[in-house]
């Protein structure tokens, strides 16, 4: 504030080197005489209300509309990925159990295979010793 | 029956008359008010915003506030005081709510810091003596834009308005002692950007 010397005391209570005051003392000068001038200078209305307010509300509602399509533009993709995942999954299952099948149906096959190439007829002269190896077995 | 009712008539005429009078009397009081302080808010205003437009806009918003509230208004404080409050407060809204308007261009009318620089009273100095004021100034304004808003606010009204620590405090709800920090380091950031000039 000013003193009564003409310096301008600092927020500290000590005076204010010479340039600073004279800065301060011009600045406050200027802001007088500008709003001085401002002060009675004729204006045009500014711009209605009703239009500004208009404005908010469909800046809002933009705002609004984007941001709703962002997200649900997430969710959908976030959803439409999980659903491809899980068929993905549903697909390799299938093609495991396929797999498998196949592998249990070739080697069933294949001990056939073997069993008809290993086994042979027996001859006619061994006919009887062979029902009492049955017979026995049988037992 | 009919004297009950002509003493109940004069009763509510002099009732209304009464508070008519009453209602003439603050609204006096209220236009001496807007008379001695108007100025002083508008210039308040005008060095926040840097738009007189603004300013204007702002200051009109002020004392129709203060208008519907006077009534309200005890004289805790200086009625200046109470209108600056009000003003500070409004112009803290209209910041707020222009922030929140991010979809529109955020361009404002203020003028810049050369333009404002280039107001000093037409007082009897030399064409040097000119340049230097307006370079000061210039250099003031610069500073002045770096504060923060609070700082801003408690500047202008310590080097502009001239008001003591006690007013700004109260006009900004905060204690002393904050506004005393607030104020030194506004002026440390302005004795930097004079650092210059030394």
């Amino acid at each position: 504030m000013r003193e009564k010397d003409g310096g301008i005391r600092g927020a500290s209570g000590v005076s204010e080197p010479e340039t600073l005051e004279q800065a301060l003392s011009n600045f406050r000068a200027s802001v007088f005489a500008w709003s001085d001038a401002e002060y009675g200078r004729p204006r045009m209305a500014v711009r209605p209300v009703r239009q500004r307010s208009w404005r908010l509300a469909a800046g809002w509602a933009l705002g609004c509309v984007l941001m709703a399509g962002g997200v649900s533009g997430g969710v959908y993709e976030r959803h439409y990925r999980q659903e491809q995942a899980r068929i993905a999954a549903v697909r390799e299952a299938e093609r495991q159990r396929l797999v498998a099948e196949q592998r249990v149906r070739e080697e069933d096959e294949l001990l056939a295979k073997v069993d008809s190439d290993v086994s042979r007829e027996v001859p006619s002269a061994m006919e009887p010793l062979a029902q009492l190896m049955a017979e026995d077995e049988g037992e | 029956m009919a004297a009950g009712t002509a003493v109940e008539a004069m009763a509510r005429a002099r009732v209304e008359e009464i508070a008519g009078r009453r209602l003439e009397a603050a609204a006096e009081e209220f236009s001496s008010v807007v008379t001695a302080h108007r100025p002083h808010i508008f210039r308040f205003l005008l060095a926040s915003t840097r738009d007189a437009d603004l300013a204007e806009t702002l200051t009109q918003e002020c004392f129709l506030k203060a208008y519907r509230n006077w009534g309200s208004f005890r004289g805790d404080s200086s009625a200046m005081t109470w209108l600056m409050r009000i003003a500070i407060n409004l112009q803290k809204d209209h910041w707020r709510n222009r922030r929140m308007q991010f979809w529109r261009k955020t361009r404002t009318n203020s003028v810049d810091l050369d333009e404002a620089s280039e107001w000093l009273p037409s007082g009897e100095r030399s064409a040097e003596q000119q340049l230097l004021a307006r370079e000061q100034v210039g250099s003031v304004w610069k500073a002045v834009e770096g504060l923060s808003e609070r700082q801003r606010t408690v500047f202008l009204l310590r080097y502009v308005e001239e008001q003591g620590l006690s007013e700004i405090a109260q006009a900004i709800g905060l204690n002393e002692g904050t506004v005393k920090a607030h104020l030194s380091r506004a002026l440390a950031r302005v004795r930097a950007e004079l650092g210059g000039w030394r």
